[in-house]
């Protein structure tokens, strides 16, 4: 791929951009349009970026494998787990009221909390299986 | 009768590509062919529901400026159909991804994706 | 008006793209229209104002299921072009026939852009009036998606685990294979012949 010397400088410039892009998405996800599922999906189309013009292998240097089925895992957890704490505080499933004093402030924690469970999950799914998919090749 | 053909143009053409979605599952042997066949149908179905919450006149479904509730003189499109195909479509990335994997153990182990080939060398060894 | 005539403008160019998608045999190539036609519906999308939903369809569709189908179609590099089908005639009828009936069904349809049907009556129109208020979250798209209905959504979440669980076990991922392979000596020399050359 060094060959492709316009595609890694463009790669290396837009890389950044499109991750910090991911970011804003999940964090403004609650003024504009974006939120967790977004997020999600433009944080790992970056990083398939990455892969794609610098190889998996340098990917996997940086996040292992291991790495992602761990976040693939907690961001279900962190979700599934924001529920169980309104249960606790005497609530229902996912009741996110009782997250704060004031219920507004409340509902804010909660769909914060959900929405990052959501991006996690959605975007380490999602380079796992690229991962998986790109690994293979050419091994058969 | 202009008006109805405009207002049902939407309608229309989704259930075109629902057909066409099918009858690349039905008609078609190769395996990939079928699971973009499904994506098609799939993305159809967004579209009804997409159609189903728009209004004309209205905007998208954000509230501008400081939150104060809706004084009622904008009109915003259902933000429900919305929520519903926002899941639908990472969920459908993921079954597709599930599919892929299914087609490529299945090339590994039959050596073809055409359907017809994939049955012959079930039935060969069978009998 | 002008957005009715936009709409149904790209409404035909996805018709035409789906017709292609589905007529062209190189495996390739279909993929590629493929991410054209998610293009497509994103912008359709935005017309019909889900800016929530064209957003995800613009790189979920046109961006990571491209992707996958290509890493796909790099696993199988000897799958280029689909074989000549066999008989199309009864598959064309059976989907004409089921095209003709749906058909029908939509004439009792109320007309696009309506805003006085069964949809935006009920719970939506809940939702707009308090979503914004209870939550203080002016997006409505999010606020529904994690608190309204974020049973809903988590269920949605676990698929997607679900998926990428099933993805890992069907290639074989889910042994040591992966991670070691990749961070195996094999992997290294690929990317210094790649750094070489």
């Amino acid at each position: 791929m060094t060959d492709y010397l316009i595609l890694r400088v463009t790669a290396k410039f837009l890389i950044p951009l499109i991750l910090l892009m991911g970011l804003y998405v999940q964090f403004h996800g609650e003024l504009g349009p974006g939120g967790g599922f977004q997020a999600g999906v433009i944080f790992s189309a970056g990083l398939i970026l990455y892969a794609l013009v610098f190889g998996l292998y340098r990917l996997t240097q940086s996040i292992p494998v291991f790495v992602l089925k761990v976040l693939s895992s907690l961001g279900v957890l962190l979700f599934a787990g924001t529920g169980v704490v309104t249960m606790l505080l005497g609530g229902e499933f996912l009741n996110y009221n009782l997250l704060a004093e004031n219920a507004v402030t409340g509902q804010h924690l909660g769909i914060f909390l959900v929405e990052l469970g959501v991006g996690i999950t959605v975007a380490s799914t999602m380079l796992l299986i690229f991962a998986v998919f790109a690994d293979q090749e050419g091994h058969d | 009768m202009t008006d109805f053909v405009l207002q049902h143009f939407n309608y229309w053409v989704v259930i075109f590509l629902m057909m066409i979605g099918m009858y690349t599952v039905i008609s078609r042997g190769h395996l990939l062919k079928k699971v973009i066949g499904l994506n098609i149908f799939q993305t159809s179905v967004f579209i009804l529901y997409i159609s189903i919450g728009y209004i004309e006149g209205g905007t998208v479904p954000i509230v501008a400026g400081q939150v104060v509730g809706n004084t009622g003189d904008v009109v915003y499109a259902n933000p429900l159909p919305h929520v519903l195909i926002l899941t639908a479509i990472v969920v459908g990335v993921s079954t597709t991804a599930l599919a892929l994997a299914l087609i490529i153990r299945i090339r590994d182990a039959y050596g073809t994706l055409e359907e017809n080939d994939i049955l012959k060398l079930d039935q060969d060894s069978d009998g | 008006m002008i957005e009715l005539i936009v709409n149904s403008a790209l409404l035909l160019f996805l018709l035409i793209v789906a017709i292609a998608v589905v007529r062209l045999r190189q495996l390739l190539v279909s993929v590629m229209m493929f991410g054209l036609y998610s293009l497509l519906t994103a912008s359709i999308f935005v017309v019909m104002l889900a800016a929530d939903v064209a957003f995800t369809e613009a790189a979920v569709g046109a961006g990571i299921a491209t992707v996958l189908m290509l890493a796909a179609l790099a696993r199988l590099p000897a799958e280029k072009e689909e074989a000549r089908s066999r008989g199309q005639f009864w598959p064309l009828v059976l989907v004409t026939a089921t095209g003709v009936l749906l058909i029908y069904g939509t004439i009792d349809m109320p007309g696009f852009g309506n805003a006085d049907t069964a949809a935006h009556r009920g719970v939506a129109a809940q939702y707009i009036e308090n979503a914004p208020v209870e939550t203080g979250i002016p997006n409505m798209v999010t606020s529904i998606l994690a608190s309204y209905r974020g049973l809903d959504t988590l269920g949605e979440v676990l698929v997607i685990f679900t998926a990428g669980l099933g993805v890992l076990l069907v290639l074989g991922g889910i042994h040591p294979a992966i991670g070691s392979r990749l961070n195996s000596q094999e992997g290294q020399s690929s990317d210094t012949q790649e750094q070489s050359g």
